[in-house]
């Protein structure tokens, strides 16, 4: 996915080349994040400053199915603690299970609704794909437990879709009614209104709240709901490899001796 | 060099046993005593990180079926939501699996072309080359069968495209490809029947694969190795005993391709995939381009390059089947290429046309390269690709070799050995 970037961005070159496609999606911005790299890890700070966002903003609209409140406070995740996760899980309302009588509606109709567990994952904004539909004007707002791994260009794509909406349609493009321009998007019109303004979340941690800083820390915390599992997997390779690189010389050493006198 | 066995039972139980069932001799003579050609190259170890690689694919992929839920409905989320995050090293297991294929093909390409540098198919070898054809074959659909699995956009979008090449039948007798398509998929459309069935076919697959490579190591021991300079063994003195000499030398060179294969597993899982195989399959929503896997890129080129569907798909599968042939479309008496100095330089444009193929089948359809001024459609480059695939085999194999003047071949491998001093790969 990483390595698709370069490609997908000489592929655009040369489609450039041809004329002035202006529905064709720009090249995302790359930006270097602290989970790039072989020593990549998740920035804490940035992590939980992006749970808010997502939490204030983005899920509104955009559901967060994978994701439970325990992986909240799993190591390599945004580093709560299990009370806090607890509080958080504690704050949503899911849909309960029937009680001792089968229902699962008040008398009036209204769905049971239980305090979040450690075991939850987060709860859809929406009760069904048609809802979703009806609630934003036909379009879907995709799940975002994988929006990363999803989209060519991974983070820098989603950062450069949330910071996009600055940019104004050039003379003569032709935006549809009820969609936002936005040229990192492929057709260049998206339904996704500007989700995020300066000041659209006042972070708990006093850092400032410009558009840009929220998409870099909701970005990074799409990244660990995406690969929750990344700081593991870089600091077992590096012990996987070095063991192997040792191996290898070992085995080097022996192959050099046992072919000595064979030629 | 299927020999006189010479196992010696060290104690009365393995002579008791010997008597009954004589397997520590079996190995005995096939892995320890078994004379192989002093001369094998690195090329040569591939063989062995392949039989590697089967074995990984097999253990890690029974602890994933442990996991997996093979229904349309829970299949995704059994692997990206159980299996990626909530299985203890479920991520690890699965990473090793999927890039575990792409290293297997990766290992398969070289073995291949190795054997067809140094011709490795001629007699007495046919056999073995074809018993390799088979599990080539047999690899390319159990791969296509494990991608279906997760159940994501390509995964579903690739299964409707592959199996969908059966309905081009219908343009010979009408119907009867469209009933061969609806019997694959268990319904009209590609849907949990057919994902039900893709699995059971994924889990059952390479333990057919494991019979061939049975089959493939028996008929090798019966002639031998083939070797780089491609002529036959002639006395002991061009041989050593296959242990320790390349039980070693496997060991290393599998010890470096196990590091590639870390360095993708723990630091570039996804290099090989495909982003919309990240998001769920949905009927409702074709990609905007649909791409195999790498390894069937080249395929997919030259099944592209035809515009009538049937013919197409003749092509493809010709360019399979043709691979079965090998061994009598040669026609030259040398078999390798170091000693054929017009079979080489085709050699290599062989290969690169592979390549070729493989970047034109990555791009969408109609793609086209700009170059000094002039659009050059690459649905061109795949039909001057295929066309050079196909006069390689059925053209230039059988011509060259009559043709050709061959180098002097050398006296024996030990002598060769000793002439080019410590130089053993």
């Amino acid at each position: 996915m990483r390595i698709a970037l370069p490609l997908a961005f000489a592929v655009s070159l040369c489609a450039a080349a041809y004329g002035e496609d202006t529905s064709a999606a720009l090249p995302p911005k790359t930006s270097s994040w602290s989970f790039n790299g072989v020593t990549g890890t998740y920035d804490r700070g940035a992590l939980q400053r992006g749970f808010q966002v997502y939490k204030e903003v983005c899920s509104a609209c955009h559901s967060l199915n994978l994701v439970s409140f325990n992986d909240l406070s799993a190591p390599g995740g945004p580093g709560f603690s299990a009370a806090q996760a607890k509080a958080i899980a504690a704050g949503y309302k899911i849909p309960a299970e029937p009680n001792d009588k089968g229902e699962t509606m008040d008398p009036n109709g209204t769905r049971l609704t239980r305090a979040g567990i450690l075991a939850d994952h987060f709860p859809p904004p929406f009760p069904n794909e048609q809802a979703a539909r009806a609630s934003n004007g036909g379009a879907l707002p995709p799940d975002l437990s994988l929006i990363e791994k999803a989209r060519a260009g991974g983070p820098d794509y989603v950062y450069s879709i949330l910071t996009g909406f600055a940019h104004k349609p050039p003379k003569g493009f032709k935006l549809m009614s009820g969609k936002y321009y936005n040229p990192y998007f492929p057709g260049r019109n998206i339904s996704m209104p500007p989700p995020l303004t300066d000041g659209s979340v006042s972070f708990a941690d006093g850092t400032p709240n410009k558009v840009a800083q929220e998409a870099h820390d909701v970005v990074t915390f799409l990244a660990w709901a995406s690969e929750p599992k990344l700081e593991e997997r870089h600091r077992t390779g590096f012990a996987v490899i070095a063991f192997l690189l040792l191996f290898s010389g070992l085995l080097f050493l022996a192959y050099r001796k046992i072919w000595k006198d064979q030629h | 060099m299927a020999g006189q066995s010479t196992y010696v039972p060290g104690s009365g139980l393995s002579r008791w046993f010997d008597k009954r069932l004589p397997i520590m001799r079996l190995m005995h003579d096939t892995m320890t005593t078994f004379p192989t050609p002093r001369n094998l190259n690195i090329w040569y170890t591939f063989g062995g990180i392949l039989t590697f690689c089967l074995a990984v694919q097999i253990v890690t992929g029974v602890v994933l079926a442990m996991h997996y839920v093979p229904n349309a409905d829970l299949a995704f989320n059994s692997v990206e939501g159980r299996i990626m995050r909530e299985v203890n090293y479920g991520w690890l297991i699965r990473y090793i699996h999927s890039n575990g294929a792409s290293m297997f093909f990766f290992a398969v390409y070289i073995h291949m072309f190795r054997g067809l540098y140094y011709g490795s198919y001629k007699a007495p070898r046919e056999i073995i080359w074809i018993l390799g054809v088979l599990i080539y074959l047999l690899m390319m659909g159990t791969a296509f069968f494990g991608y279906v699995l997760p159940w994501g956009q390509m995964s579903f979008w690739g299964a409707t495209v592959i199996t969908s090449l059966f309905s081009a039948i219908d343009q010979v007798i009408p119907n009867l490809g469209t009933a061969i398509t609806t019997w694959l998929w268990g319904g009209f459309a590609v849907d949990d029947a057919t994902l039900n069935r893709f699995f059971s076919l994924h889990y059952l697959l390479p333990f057919a694969i494991a019979a061939v490579v049975g089959l493939h190591i028996w008929a090798l021991h019966v002639p031998g190795n083939n070797n780089p300079l491609g002529i036959d063994v002639k006395g002991p003195q061009d041989t050593v005993p296959f242990h320790p000499y390349y039980t070693v030398k496997d060991a290393f060179y599998l010890s470096l391709f196990v590091i590639l294969f870390a360095v993708f597993v723990f630091y570039a899982p996804d290099f090989f995939g495909n982003p919309d195989n990240s998001t769920p399959a949905n009927p409702l929503v074709t990609p905007p381009d649909i791409v195999p896997e790498w390894y069937l890129l080249p395929f997919y080129a030259m099944l592209r390059s035809v515009p009538q569907k049937l013919i197409g798909v003749l092509v493809l599968v010709g360019a399979l089947v043709s691979l079965v042939f090998i061994p009598w479309l040669d026609t030259s008496k040398v078999r390798s290429c170091r000693f054929r100095p017009l079979m080489k330089q085709l050699f290599w444009v062989f290969a690169l046309d592979c390549v070729m193929l493989g970047y034109v089948g990555s791009q969408s359809a109609d793609a086209a390269l700009h170059l000094a001024g002039i659009d050059m459609p690459l649905v061109w480059l795949a039909r001057v690709g295929t066309l050079y695939y196909y006069a390689f085999f059925w053209l230039l194999m059988p011509l060259i070799g009559k043709i050709e003047k061959s180098k002097a071949l050398p006296e024996s491998i030990a002598k060769s050995v000793l002439g080019a001093r410590g130089e053993h790969s």
